[in-house]
């Protein structure tokens, strides 16, 4: 990939900020998505609380669905590929999608490797549980990145964890002297020049949006508060009792994430969230986080 | 009814969503007080606003759910000078090709997504004589064309079969991301526009302290 597509990769992530991306299965939510005020969609067969529940392997979506919602939409439509699956993501390219996920709610296709995303013209936000994952994605090419959280929970918690644990790391790159930088680099897994670029900047060099647990206008806000550029949400809109108006209240309470009123206005009259998981008690093998490294 | 004074010096960044932080860091590199526009009170006393990129569908949304639109019409209405760029350029055109047009205030017709895909994004280089006396480096990320102008509306930038940048007395469009590259001309283009007073070369366009992280020290920090 040249130097110049991956800054403007990067930069499309840029345009997205302040945004609310969103989860939908078909043609007709694609349409509520963007009517509600979405940046961009996630075009996908089944959202991540029903993979969860119906189990098996998950894979990429139906070429013809993604088409479809990309002939519905003027707004960006991303895509997920299984981690590891470069040919998934050679498909999603060759079909002139403008983002992919490699992702944690698809069953991996390769427990060692992650794909080479600076073999690729097209841009790919991956998910990370702290810094290290973070700067080792932004290694293999990733123009964005977004917490993991704990998708298809309708639980925030985790996204909030891996939030507050790269504020953390982050703090205390910036805080440490320079020749401290390598054992923590290596400690952490942190590619060293990355490393110190987050250090001068103070924050990842790309984009960082939530993901993972998000169902309301309060979660929404709780984690631009906490740092994130933007949002995704998965499960929590059309798993709700009123997707449209639910879909519209994340968006302003996204927009005003600092403004208690006017996400007070935001949570008003929404019905149902979708039904909560508790994250706790799951076992380890039902949590889609621990997939890649 | 107190009229809004023209040349108090600020220029406000519609902040509801997109490329907010990439304009406020171009202001502050051309020495012109920025402000972030969340509310109908800050467009008090701005001689211009910048409506950025973004998704134009979302900023629609929002401008008309919180009522910033009619706030906006009645200070452009007192002289209040915009610069769209990419979504926002959409949001003020008069002609949408398909679709509604949103605040519809300069006469030119757009059309979205007009190159494509993200794969279709593209950088180059053009000169643009009425703003830059040399050639400015261009971003377009999904962008739109300007398809038509009316005759109260210069061309300031034509390419192969549109119009990348225009502007009528009141309004300045481009469908690039100047904000996105090292050159503060349009920025310095659009505060004279407003009757102020850029700080700079104006024939060293480009800053050589710029980089693409630079936006990231008006980004929300840990």
């Amino acid at each position: 990939m040249a130097e110049n597509r991956y800054l403007l990769n990067t930069q499309l992530a840029q345009m997205l900020k302040g945004g609310v991306i969103m989860d939908v299965v078909n043609v007709e939510q694609a349409q509520i998505a963007q009517e509600a005020g979405a940046v961009a969609v996630m075009a996908l067969e089944r959202v991540p609380a029903d993979i969860r529940k119906q189990g098996g392997v998950a894979r990429m979506s139906d070429p013809d669905l993604i088409k479809a919602i990309k002939k519905a939409v003027t707004i960006p439509v991303m895509a997920k590929a299984r981690i590891g699956h470069f040919v998934e993501a050679q498909i999603l390219q060759a079909l002139k999608i403008d983002y992919i996920d490699e992702s944690e709610v698809l069953t991996p296709a390769d427990e060692e490797c992650h794909i080479d995303k600076t073999c690729f013209e097209i841009p790919f936000v991956c998910g990370a549980r702290n810094l290290g994952e973070a700067l080792r994605r932004i290694a293999e090419g990733a123009a964005m990145i977004r917490t993991k959280g704990e998708a298809g929970t309708g639980n925030v918690v985790e996204a909030v964890r891996h939030m507050r644990t790269m504020n953390r790391e982050i703090r205390q790159l910036v805080n440490m002297p320079v020749e401290e930088v390598v054992s923590f680099a290596k400690n952490n897994g942190l590619p060293y020049e990355l490393a110190l670029e987050v250090k001068k900047l103070g924050r990842l060099p790309v984009v960082n949006f939530a993901a993972g647990g998000i169902a309301t206008p309060a979660d929404a806000a709780l984690m631009m508060q906490l740092g994130c550029d933007g949002i995704f949400v998965g499960s929590g809109i059309f798993k709700s009792s009123n997707p449209a108006r639910r879909a519209r209240a994340i968006v302003k309470a996204t927009a005003y994430f600092n403004d208690p009123e006017k996400i007070l206005e935001a949570s008003m009259d929404l019905g149902d969230a979708m039904p909560g998981l508790d994250v706790a008690s799951m076992p380890n093998e039902e949590r889609l986080a621990g997939r890649g490294w | 009814m107190t009229a809004v004074v023209a040349d108090s010096g600020a220029i406000g960044v519609l902040d509801l969503q997109g490329g907010v932080q990439e304009h406020l860091d171009h202001l502050q590199r051309i020495r012109i007080a920025g402000r972030s526009v969340k509310h109908a009170a800050d467009l008090a006393g701005l001689a211009g606003l910048i409506i950025p990129g973004g998704e134009s569908t979302c900023l629609s949304r929002l401008l008309d759910i919180f009522g910033l639109r009619a706030e906006i019409e009645a200070h452009y209405r007192q002289g209040l000078k915009l610069w769209g760029t990419c979504a926002g350029a959409i949001l003020l055109a008069r002609e949408n090709v398909g679709e509604a047009p949103f605040f519809g205030l300069i006469d030119i017709a757009v059309s979205r997504n007009a190159f494509g895909s993200q794969l279709d994004s593209f950088q180059c280089e053009a000169l643009a004589p009425t703003v830059a006396p040399e050639p400015i480096p261009l971003t377009f990320i999904r962008a739109p064309k300007i398809v038509g102008t009316g005759p109260d509306v210069q061309v300031l930038l034509s390419m192969q079969d549109y119009v990348a940048a225009a502007e009528d007395d009141r309004i300045l469009v481009t469908v690039f991301h100047p904000e996105l590259t090292p050159s503060l001309a349009f920025h310095r283009y659009f505060a004279r526009k407003c009757g102020l007073h850029p700080a700079g070369d104006e024939k060293t366009a480009l800053d050589p302290d710029w980089t693409p992280q630079s936006w990231i020290r008006f980004g929300p920090h840990v």
